[in-house]
């Protein structure tokens, strides 16, 4: 099947089988940033902006996304690199397979939140594991981030 | 110093959050490769009496099946260990016995993934299903074998497959029976541990093609790319040379990925078929058919007199092989050779038992590699002594931990040679506020936050075992290549790596660029396991630098007409007697008729000894006597490992590992149902930590100057795993009342225990 959509601001026809995910899509048309690690929805690391809000590409039927704005992290290069700065600075990437969809959910949350308190950042961060870092780094990086960016 | 010691960013840090290119995935993009699928035992034990694949071999789409009927049937390990391996040769590729749910029954390869999917789903399999051996401590002498076959050993581990027993160890240093007579006291206490999840959030995956020159290339998502390619020549049949191996960065591994789980599947589909292959572990798969932590069950004997010195560690254990081998007799000795020389001033010590198989997953290696189990049952055993004889914990540990200029037989090379866990459990005191809270604070009548601590040692390498090498290049405008083989799983191994080639070199660490994922050009390393990056390839990468520096002199002298003696190397310029050239100048001469060479320096480390970093730990768990529920409300860990080569690094090796070990001590588990079924096998029921169960944790560095070690280093990467569970189930104790003894202290096992109290 064909579905028009929008990926990061350009039109796209993604032809797909009936019944694949985004994520498997998205990949296949080089959007490599985006990772799966779970398969049940759990981890976070497909990440991406469905009309501009965070959403998991591992669920979401590509047939869905027809007429839908689609934002991944290639698409949002300059301000991934703000981030990325904070994140390296704790070393709190490690790893990085779980960094662009970790990554993705912070600049979201910034769009929407302001002045969020530890515990909202927390809670609106909750949908994304790390296995590397034990967390307090990446909190680190983002408190400081939203901080001079926020 | 200009980058030992900093907080230096990783080289590909910015790149990896920006989602850039950099794992197997994303470099196997070839859309005409076979997917491959498994077809796996739905029995824990059983034999396949007849497999019939007629119809997947007719389906269209379907390039491939394998089964054991026709793929070789030699013996060999997966573990990722230099050779000769210590572990039995106890797989085939695909066998017509299967030894655990999830073992494999037939391979099945085809355009896309679907089709091989459906392909897996005709393959009619008929069992003769046998009796499992599903409890570790009625494995041994059990009636039902997991092996029946003698496996081939490549030296005596103690494998006696006709009592279930992969590895047989026992070493006892001094005389422990004689010694226990003369103690004022001796406690005598029983732990388990649990296996547990690697849970790296890249899958294990590898894809396979043959390239213009008939060579069998192998991209992978591994720890031990030398290893792999070992292991490969063995099972295809094939000499090395026809393996390239490529090796992108890993997205986690924690040990996983020291076992070759995956790499033989694509592998012998590409070699048969010679078309290109790809394997991609699902979520489920990852869980259930590759290696876990191995659960452990230990008895162990303090001795001590009156005023708390230890006289006598005496430990027994059992360990969960599951239905193969790889690292049961290694993690099995390093469970006692980790943890006894902590207290190495008892008059004796023993550690021995079996490492048994069942018919469960295999355990393999997982960061601590049995010196967290080994912690576990040592360290909560001397919270127990402690409360015995009324004495401060860290009072007893600081009466007993073995010092610097303090031998014991099992610290390689004899002699401590630095630590600072004595200033670690001071700073570690002081940083919770031990004297004020220890044992308990009392919040209400339903709270309590009790306040536990234990401490731990690992090594840094394998003694008289690992050996890499590192080599340098200088490049046409002096520009250097480092060239190495250590992995990098995220705990940063280009970047520390280049730091020290980029100190000795004198240079920024922009003129180093690292080289490190193609076996067809990097020195030999054995892998990124046994916390080896830093000590074993760093010491390397100086004795490359120190090379070059001298190849630099050598050649700026025959250019520039000086003797060597006069001249000076401060990193952008060598200079003496009035002449001077740049790096960039002698470079680009180098290039030329004049100065026709170019710099290659190699360095070469293997150690003697494995020096331990240590760490001590203090929880603060809040305890909700009402529902038994534990949270770990504080933790600090202070770690001494030699000099931190790089803060940033050190700092999150620490935090991520005392994350994993505080799920270790409180909810993850591996779970098998009655009939042999692993039923943790997704995020969904077995549970990692989340940014929502991580509260406080606070590190920090208490150095010590190695001798041995890379201006002064010891290693970070597996110590880190070791003090939560035995400090968490001290502070749960002090908190309640009650010692938990068997991981992981679920509200359960607490609340069970207030009741029953």
């Amino acid at each position: 099947m064909k579905v028009d959509t929008s990926i990061n601001g350009r039109a796209m026809t993604l032809e797909c089988e009936n019944g694949e995910f985004l994520a498997g899509a998205l990949r296949r048309y080089g959007f490599l940033s985006v990772k799966e690690g779970c398969d049940t929805g759990s981890c976070g690391l497909c990440t991406i902006w469905l009309n501009g809000k965070p959403a998991l590409s591992c669920c979401l039927l590509t047939a869905r996304v027809e007429g839908q704005e689609i934002t991944t992290i290639e698409g949002m290069q300059e301000e991934a690199e703000e981030f990325a700065h904070f994140m390296v600075a704790e070393g709190a990437e490690q790893c990085g397979f779980c960094s662009p969809g970790f990554a993705m959910t912070v600049l979201a949350m910034k769009r929407e939140l302001t002045n969020p308190t530890d515990d909202e950042v927390k809670n609106y961060m909750a949908g994304n594991l790390c296995r590397c870092s034990g967390y307090v780094g990446q909190t680190r990086a983002l408190m400081k981030y939203l901080e001079v960016h926020g | 110093m200009r980058y030992i010691g900093k907080k230096i960013p990783k080289v590909d840090g910015i790149e990896l959050v920006k989602g850039t290119p950099a794992y197997t995935s994303d470099f196997d993009t070839n859309n005409n490769s076979l997917i491959i699928k498994i077809l796996r035992s739905p029995h824990p034990s059983a034999k396949i009496i007849d497999i019939d694949t007629t119809e997947a071999e007719a389906m269209g789409g379907v390039e491939c099946v394998l089964t054991h009927k026709n793929v070789t049937d030699i013996k060999f390990t997966l573990a990722g260990q230099s050779y000769p391996e210590p572990s039995p040769y106890d797989r085939s590729l695909l066998s017509d016995t299967m030894r655990y749910v999830g073992d494999e029954v037939a391979v099945v390869a085809a355009v896309d993934e679907q089709t091989a999917l459906k392909a897996i789903k005709t393959i009619n399999v008929k069992y003769e299903i046998l009796e499992p051996v599903l409890d570790l401590e009625t494995a041994v002498d059990n009636s039902n074998l997991v092996h029946t076959q003698e496996p081939h050993v490549n030296f005596d581990i103690g494998c006696d497959h006709k009592r279930n027993i992969a590895s047989t160890f026992y070493k006892e240093n001094g005389d422990v029976e004689a010694e226990l007579k003369k103690c004022d006291l001796i406690i005598e206490r029983s732990y388990k541990t649990q296996a547990q999840a690697h849970a790296m959030m890249e899958t294990y995956r590898a894809t396979a093609s043959i390239d213009v020159n008939g060579r069998l290339n192998i991209m992978s998502s591994t720890q031990i790319p030398f290893h792999v390619r070992r292991h490969l020549s063995r099972i295809l049949g094939i000499p090395k040379s026809k393996i390239k191996i490529i090796k992108p960065r890993l997205g986690g591994g924690f040990g996983g990925k020291q076992t070759a789980s995956v790499e033989m599947f694509p592998a012998m589909v590409t070699w048969l078929t010679k078309k290109p292959s790809k394997i991609v572990y699902t979520r489920q798969e990852t869980f259930s058919c590759t290696t876990s932590r191995h659960a452990m069950k230990f008895t162990v004997r303090l001795g001590s007199d009156k005023q708390g010195n230890i006289k006598v560690v005496d430990i027994s254990a059992l360990s969960d092989t599951g239905a193969y081998g790889e690292h049961a007799a290694t993690v099995f000795f390093v469970t006692g050779h980790k943890t006894l020389p902590l207290y190495g001033r008892a008059n004796a010590s023993r550690y021995h038992g079996y490492a048994v198989y069942t018919n469960k997953m295999p355990a393999g290696a997982l960061r601590g590699y049995g010196a967290t189990q080994g912690t576990f049952a040592l360290e909560s055993a001397m919270n127990e002594l402690a409360s015995e004889i009324g004495m401060d914990p860290a009072e007893l540990r600081l009466k007993n931990i073995i010092r610097v200029g303090d031998s014991h037989p099992d610290l390689d090379g004899n002699i401590l040679q630095s630590s600072a866990l004595d200033r670690c459990i001071e700073t570690g005191k002081e940083m919770i506020g031990w004297d004020e809270k220890y044992p308990a604070v009392f919040l209400s009548d339903s709270k309590v936050r009790g306040y536990g601590m234990a401490v731990t040692m690992q090594g840094s390498g394998i003694a008289g075992i690992d050996t890499a090498t590192a080599v340098l290049k200088m490049n046409d405008d002096g520009f250097f290549t480092l060239i190495h083989s250590a992995s990098d799983m995220g705990q940063g191994s280009d970047t520390a790596l280049v730091q020290i080639a980029a100190e000795i070199l004198d240079v920024d660490m922009d003129r180093v660029i690292v080289v490190s994922n193609d076996l067809d050009t990097v020195p030999y390393d054995p892998g990124a396991y046994a916390s080896s990056g830093v000590y074993v390839t760093g010491n390397a990468v100086i004795e490359a630098a120190k090379e070059m520096k001298k190849q630099i002199l050598e050649t700026a002298s025959r250019l520039l007409n000086v003797e060597e003696k006069e001249l000076e190397y401060d990193g952008g310029n060598v200079s003496g007697a009035d002449k001077s050239i740049s790096l960039d100048e002698l470079a680009q001469k180098l290039c030329s008729f004049e100065g026709k060479d170019q710099l290659i320096a190699k360095g070469t480390f293997g150690g003697d000894t494995s020096p331990p970093p240590f760490i001590a730990g203090f929880a603060e768990v809040e305890v909700d006597i009402g529902t038994g529920k534990c949270e770990v409300t504080d933790f600090v860990a202070v770690a001494d490992c030699g000099t931190v080569i790089n803060e940033n690094l050190a700092r999150i090796q620490l935090e991520g590992g005392i994350a994993m070990g505080i799920g270790l001590g409180l909810y993850e588990d591996v779970v098998y149902s009655k009939t042999g079924r692993m039923v943790t096998d997704s995020f969904m029921t077995y549970k990692i930590p989340s940014r929502m169960d991580i509260a406080n944790i606070r590190t920090a560095f208490e150095s010590s100057d190695e001798p041995t070690g890379p201006f002064g280093a010891k290693s970070i990467g597996e110590v880190v795993n070791n003090t939560p569970p035995p400090a968490i189930a001290h502070a749960v104790y002090n908190a309640t009342g009650l010692w938990i003894t068997d991981l992981p202290i679920t509200p359960e096992k607490v609340l069970m225990g207030l009741i029953s109290k």
